[in-house]
């Protein structure tokens, strides 16, 4: 799977919009994941999964850092998150099933805060995107 | 509100996972988003999706004999890989999640993606 110019066009758009706001979607994405999939739950059984947990609201920043990284450097995503495929490879082996629950609770975050952006076309654009980004954090896991 | 949300939720999965389009060559034209949304075919199947799901909302205690001879069609006619209803379950759920904006909490969404998971569940269950 390759992302199209349009595809990159569209989710650079998409996260240009979203601007400022990246660690709250980040934030927001593990909560809806915690809740939706419980057994997402498991990776993180040292942290307090309160609502507004100062713990969830961390690691949702470093969860937005990453895909604006990713944005940011479209062309070669395998590249920008090299260190991040690393770590996940050999220290997280998070299973590669959950990077699709991960999108898709951004998926539904982008969808109620900005539903008039989230066309089919960008739909399909930035749902090629994080399974780019997912794709690459497990690449190295055998 | 939730019935306006189930036929864009078939346009919107032939445009997103594209391979989808297989079961549909009989449709007609699906060269393009803007082919597929108008396509009446498509229309009319969303509407037939919507009616289904709303018998499955109805006998929430009884979805696998609701959906019994739903299940048997897909598997023995039209050969429908059981993935593509769960694709189309997560699909369902971004458009509600669009419609219904911050009122789609954590909550809803959970109840929601078990939903569809449940109804895909039970249009696979008389694979074989």
């Amino acid at each position: 799977m390759v992302l199209s110019g349009n595809d990159k066009t569209n989710v650079k758009g998409l996260f240009a919009k979203i601007g400022g706001q990246a660690d709250d979607y980040g934030a927001e994405t593990l909560e809806r994941m915690f809740v939706t999939y419980p057994q997402t739950k498991t990776y993180f059984a040292h942290f307090d999964m309160a609502k507004g947990s100062a713990q969830i609201k961390g690691h949702g920043k470093k969860v937005a850092a990453a895909l604006v990284e990713a944005v940011n450097h479209i062309d070669d995503i395998a590249g920008a998150l090299s260190k991040l495929s690393d770590l996940h490879a050999q220290k997280l082996r998070v299973d590669p099933v959950n990077f699709k629950l991960l999108g898709q609770c951004f998926l539904v975050v982008v969808a109620t805060r900005n539903p008039a952006a989230l066309t089919p076309e960008v739909h399909a654009s930035l749902d090629k995107f994080l399974c780019a980004v997912g794709n690459v954090l497990t690449a190295k896991y055998r | 509100h939730v019935s306006a949300c189930v036929p864009p939720s078939v346009p919107r999965l032939l445009i997103v996972y594209p391979w989808t389009q297989r079961f549909f060559s009989s449709f007609g034209n699906l060269s393009s988003p803007t082919a597929i949304i108008g396509n009446p075919k498509v229309r009319a199947h969303g509407k037939k999706v919507l009616t289904s799901f709303g018998d499955a909302i109805k006998n929430l205690d009884n979805i696998k004999t609701t959906y019994s001879k739903l299940s048997e069609l897909h598997c023995d006619k039209l050969h429908v890989d059981p993935e593509n209803f769960r694709l189309l379950g997560d699909i369902l759920v971004i458009v509600l999640a669009s419609h219904f904006g911050g009122d789609f909490t954590p909550a809803c969404q959970f109840a929601w993606q078990k939903l569809v998971g449940v109804v895909a569940h039970a249009l696979a269950h008389k694979y074989h």
